[in-house]
């Protein structure tokens, strides 16, 4: 059969959304999980491990990126970083963790997801901070304003917009890791799609994939109004100034 | 799991035991890895030059590529399997299309960034629209055209190991069998190799990028 016809069946099929036993099931040793028969269950899921992923890698990387921005040190550290981790491949991350001690399961997914969020936060705190005007720094100092006091005060505010879009291309780019958990016995919407390979349902993996891209598309969206809520109107209205003259 | 009594991370009997199938899986990684960049640079170039040429295509262009690059992977590779089927084919598809966006970005931001004093001074001394893109925008824009490469070369490498949800992931298949078996050798061994085959052909396209610029040579120099 057509395998868009049986994507949009799994997709209208109610059943599929909710699960057949609620959205939650007890595991073999007693513990409380996600249902894999559930759309719902699984985006939930799915957006827990990009939170705690992202809240991980944002709880080292703001006061690393804050701390290195303010006394303009460690710039090319970041580089550096941002480049290895682009060059290593997320699955070898994965593997390697669920062939550790840590297991297979959420828990290595969430911490190597979680490493490959922190170079866009660092990378944008650090630049946000160290990128203020030295003039406006100097004038804070004029003013009396003490070390912290400029760092808190003057360029952590002037650093938002920057923070902002890292914090949108780390979540963003969380969510498009998770589902590769489902290749090492963790969770999120990465199942639907393994499971329709595993079973040659490519109605299924059809379906799966729309979710995940959706969902994608959706948090990328959220994500980017957030960004622009957290730009000053000033700031914003240079920003498009700047866009129509340069194109 | 670690009743296995001895499962090193690092080991050169592994290496020399499954040199063969290392090798094979290795050179279909670095196959892929070049058709995919040099499809998805034969299809960027008049991208970008149309784009450049009609500025109204270049918001779409633009607008297009920024949501596909949204889309993550794994979920490109299982819309494209069920019509391309299990295989090269369907990561080949998605490899050039992630390339396809960074490289079309960035010969774009380019050719934008070219002086308009220097098209002034070319137009004044009689270039053709022809001869002004390919001897005067084009070698202007390289550096950004490189650093596009660089970037789209790093990442399809890393790329092709999802290619393992379709069964043909490279050295991504080495990864994910040595999980299933609990090997650790193969999954570091795999994964070594694809940081190394980063890096050299980043390094390569950087010697490439000097090549191509004799003059930024001579004014560092």
């Amino acid at each position: 059969m057509n395998p868009i016809v049986e994507a949009w069946q799994y997709l209208a099929d109610p059943v599929n959304w909710t699960g057949e036993n609620g959205l939650f099931r007890t595991a073999f040793d007693g513990s409380l999980r996600f249902s894999q028969d559930s759309i719902l269950a699984l985006t939930i899921e799915h957006l827990y491990m990009t939170a705690a992923a992202v809240l991980i890698a944002a709880g080292i990387a703001l006061p690393v990126g804050i701390l290195l921005g303010h006394f303009r040190r460690g710039g090319e550290v970041t580089v550096v970083i941002s480049n290895i981790s682009r060059a290593l491949p997320t699955l070898a991350l994965l593997t390697l963790f669920a062939a550790s001690a840590i297991g297979f399961g959420n828990t290595a997914v969430i911490i190597a997801a979680a490493i490959f969020a922190f170079p866009p936060i660092l990378t944008n705190t650090y630049t946000g901070m160290a990128g203020v005007d030295a003039d406006v720094r100097d004038a804070a100092t004029g003013q009396g304003m003490s070390s912290l006091q400029v760092a808190t005060r003057v360029e952590l505010p002037l650093a938002v917009p920057l923070i902002a879009g890292g914090l949108r291309t780390s979540v963003v780019q969380t969510v498009a890791t998770v589902p590769l958990a489902a290749l090492v016995g963790g969770g999120g919407l990465g199942v639907i799609i393994n499971l329709g390979f595993a079973t040659t349902r490519y109605g299924q993996v059809l379906a799966g994939a729309i979710l995940v891209a959706g969902l994608s598309l959706l948090v990328d969206w959220g994500m980017a109004r957030l960004e622009r809520a957290a730009t000053p109107r000033a700031l914003r209205l240079i920003a498009e100034s700047e866009k129509v003259t340069a194109s | 799991m670690d009743a296995v009594p001895d499962n090193p991370w690092f080991s050169w009997d592994y290496l020399s035991r499954n040199s063969e199938e290392v090798l094979a899986q290795l050179t279909t990684h670095v196959s892929l890895t070049l058709q995919a960049l040099l499809i998805a640079l034969a299809i960027a170039f008049p991208l970008a030059i149309l784009a450049r040429r009609v500025p109204a295509l270049a918001g779409p262009i633009l607008g297009v590529s920024s949501v596909m690059y949204t889309i993550p992977s794994f979920a490109l590779f299982a819309l494209l399997a069920p019509f391309t089927g299990i295989g090269r084919t369907t990561v080949l598809i998605g490899l050039v299309m992630y390339a396809l966006l960074v490289l079309v970005r960035n010969i774009l931001l380019g050719l934008k960034g070219v002086d308009r004093d220097v098209v002034d001074a070319a137009t004044g001394v009689g270039y053709t629209p022809r001869r002004m893109l390919w001897e005067v925008e084009m070698p202007l824009a390289l550096p950004s055209i490189i650093a596009g490469a660089r970037i789209a070369a790093v990442s399809t490498v890393a790329l092709v190991t999802v290619g393992v949800v379709v069964g043909y992931g490279g050295l991504g298949q080495l990864m994910f069998r040595g999980l299933q078996s609990d090997y650790r050798a193969q999954i570091m061994t795999a994964t070594l190799l694809c940081v190394a085959l980063a890096l050299v052909l980043d390094l390569l396209i950087v010697v490439l990028g000097r090549a191509l610029q004799p003059w930024a040579r001579r004014r560092s120099a």
